[in-house]
């Protein structure tokens, strides 16, 4: 290995693996799971009906995904789409997720959580002491299940 | 640790993460391609490609469906294990007694089998049947253009009036792709003549002239259009056996029974009482007509070709078979419920109206012990017609063959089933009551 350095070697292997995973991330579109386009909800396919249903929903002219499944405080925001995505990526790139797909009750718990932060002057009386979403409680879309989906098939 | 093992490590490392990006990368290209091409044009399709194994070259997914409905599974009252029907409910003995049925009657297997179950079966071996069974037995349309001479509607009536082992010889494969999918858009469509004059017939009584559903239904229409066309009640018009489906006066059960009478069709001669009776085949089309599912714009496909998805792609499950065997796509799509509960629901309906089809039969049964009995007091026939126990027999045997014949124990219309076997059941014991009353009359006053 004469004039070669090894720490020179593994810079190069260590930047080629860097740059293969920047191009992952790029060409997976990781970037665009910061934001609050809808599209971006869709990108792994599996959520594809529901964008649909949404648009075809009364909230699709107000609220997007994340207005309803994602908290809007920063940190609890970036912790619901660090788990969820977590959730959603392993499941779909191992292809082990039973079908149809239902909400986990944390994510039950946000949505009901937002359903209140918008309609809070219309809905405040209803829980005077109950705290939201507790496991007892009526759910929102119990009643409302075709306010963010449209009409079930 | 020295230098050199360091750093061997360290390659084993960065190796092994480049392994797992690059494996993630290549997932990822792949499910963006799924997500693209549904799918490759390997074969040229046309008309006269009848081999579903050709169609399966482009449609590998849908096509791995197809095939597997060979498979031979029971649920707790269908499935597509031909168990015997005359088995597990010998009243079927009597009931069909005279009737090619009471010969052999099982479960129906899958489509796979379609054509090799009516090779097989003891009804087609023992009396002789028309090549009319092709109509809905095989992938027939291209034998009925060629004997027509181009001309479908004239080769359905050919082969039609053909005998069976002669038109047998036209066809080569069971129910295929080419009879629901137009071969080069893959747009479902109706091919089947009978169903395309049935339902002509019958839209006219809904007011509108000239149907013709390949122009003119919804593509949720046609999800389950393309099953009607042979999942129906039907029969084989005098004298020219053309298979024809009796729905000019509409889908229900009176209204087909109505029909019938007005054409002065029965299918055979009661062997026990005499009584001339209708036969119903498998009237799935127009008992889920009338049901809930129906009413809710649900089609046969929605259930029993539920959408599946297989990785980025999203298909339907081409393995048609009963719900109740994939409940969670089939069911669940639209009821929130766990699996378990939706199973529970559709066996209390079809155990429900086990109960009153089971009665409905024992009713049948008494009436023909009433009139056998009313014979050896002496009761003629002519008699029996005149009393009207004839004509009852046949309303009441009609409608509890609508039901027992229709393939979901009761769930495409549970409501429905129920109101034709109470209709049943009032037929057939006013039918014993006067064969009773003949008979006795008849030993005190009739006797000369």
């Amino acid at each position: 290995m004469d004039g070669i350095k090894l720490p020179a070697v593994m810079a190069l292997l260590a930047g080629m693996l860097a740059g293969l995973g920047t191009f992952t991330f790029q060409y997976a579109q990781g970037l665009s799971y910061f934001s609050n386009d809808p599209q971006v909800c869709a990108n792994c396919h599996v959520m594809r009906e529901f964008l649909d249903s949404w648009q075809k929903s009364p909230h699709h002219g107000r609220a997007t995904c994340n207005d309803c499944h994602v908290p809007h405080e920063l940190l609890p925001k970036f912790v619901s789409k660090g788990q969820n995505g977590w959730n959603h990526s392993s499941k779909f790139t191992l292809q082990n997720f039973a079908e149809p797909i239902r909400i986990t009750s944390a994510n039950a718990r946000r949505l009901e959580h937002n359903c209140i932060g918008c309609h809070q002057e219309m809905v405040g009386e209803l829980f005077p002491s109950a705290p939201h979403g507790s496991s007892q409680d009526l759910h929102c879309v119990h009643c409302h299940a075709g306010v963010g989906h449209g009409p079930r098939r | 640790m020295n230098k050199k093992t360091r750093y061997a490590a360290l390659v084993v490392v960065t190796a092994a993460a480049t392994f797992g990006v690059t494996a993630l990368l290549m997932n990822v290209a792949e499910r963006k391609h799924e997500a693209r091409q549904t799918h490759l044009e390997l074969v040229k399709l046309t008309e006269e490609t009848v081999d579903p194994v050709e169609w399966g070259k482009n449609f590998q997914r849908q096509f791995d469906g197809y095939r597997r409905t060979v498979d031979i599974e029971r649920t707790r009252f269908g499935g597509s294990e031909a168990f015997s029907k005359l088995e597990s409910d010998p009243m079927l003995k009597r009931i069909f007694a005279g009737y090619a049925f009471a010969i052999e009657f099982n479960e129906e297997r899958g489509h796979a089998y379609s054509l090799r179950d009516q090779d097989e079966t003891e009804r087609v071996k023992q009396r002789p049947q028309p090549g009319s069974c092709l109509h809905c037995h095989a992938s027939v349309i291209p034998a009925y253009r060629k004997a027509g001479s181009g001309d479908v509607m004239k080769g359905f009536e050919i082969v039609s009036a053909m005998k069976w082992a002669d038109a047998r010889k036209l066809v080569d494969h069971p129910v295929a792709c080419i009879d629901c999918h137009d071969p080069t858009t893959m747009q479902l469509r109706v091919t089947r003549p009978g169903f395309l004059l049935g339902i002509r017939e019958y839209m006219k009584t809904q007011g509108i002239a000239n149907y013709d559903p390949n122009a003119q239904a919804t593509r949720q229409e046609m999800r389950s259009f393309v099953c009607g066309q042979c999942h129906v009640e039907y029969y084989f018009r005098k004298p020219d056996k053309v298979v024809t489906y009796p729905w000019s006066k509409g889908l229900k059960v009176e209204e087909i029974e109505a029909y019938y009478d007005s054409v002065r069709f029965t299918d055979w001669v009661h062997a026990e009482t005499g009584a001339p009776m209708l036969k119903a085949q498998h009237p799935e089309f127009e008992m889920w007509s009338q049901g809930i599912h129906a009413r809710s714009g649900v089609a046969c496909a929605d259930c029993h070709m539920p959408y599946m998805r297989q990785g980025a792609m999203k298909i339907s499950d081409h393995h048609v078979r009963s719900p109740l065997l994939n409940i969670e796509r089939a069911c669940l799509t639209c009821h929130p419920f766990p699996a378990q509960e939706m199973k529970a629901r559709a066996e209390l309906i079809q155990e429900r109206n086990l109960k009153l089809l089971q009665r409905a039969e024992t009713a049948l049964v008494d009436l023909y012990d009433a009139v056998r009995a009313g014979r050896a007091a002496g009761v003629d026939s002519a008699a029996f017609a005149r009393a009207g126990t004839f004509e009852l027999q046949k309303k009441a045997q009609f409608r509890m063959d609508f039901v027992n014949a229709e393939n979901s124990m009761g769930f495409h219309a549970p409501q429905e089933a129920a109101r034709i076997l109470g209709e049943a059941i009032d037929y057939a014991r006013q039918g014993q009551i006067g064969a009773r009353l003949l008979a006795a009359h008849h030993a005190t006053a009739g006797r000369p």
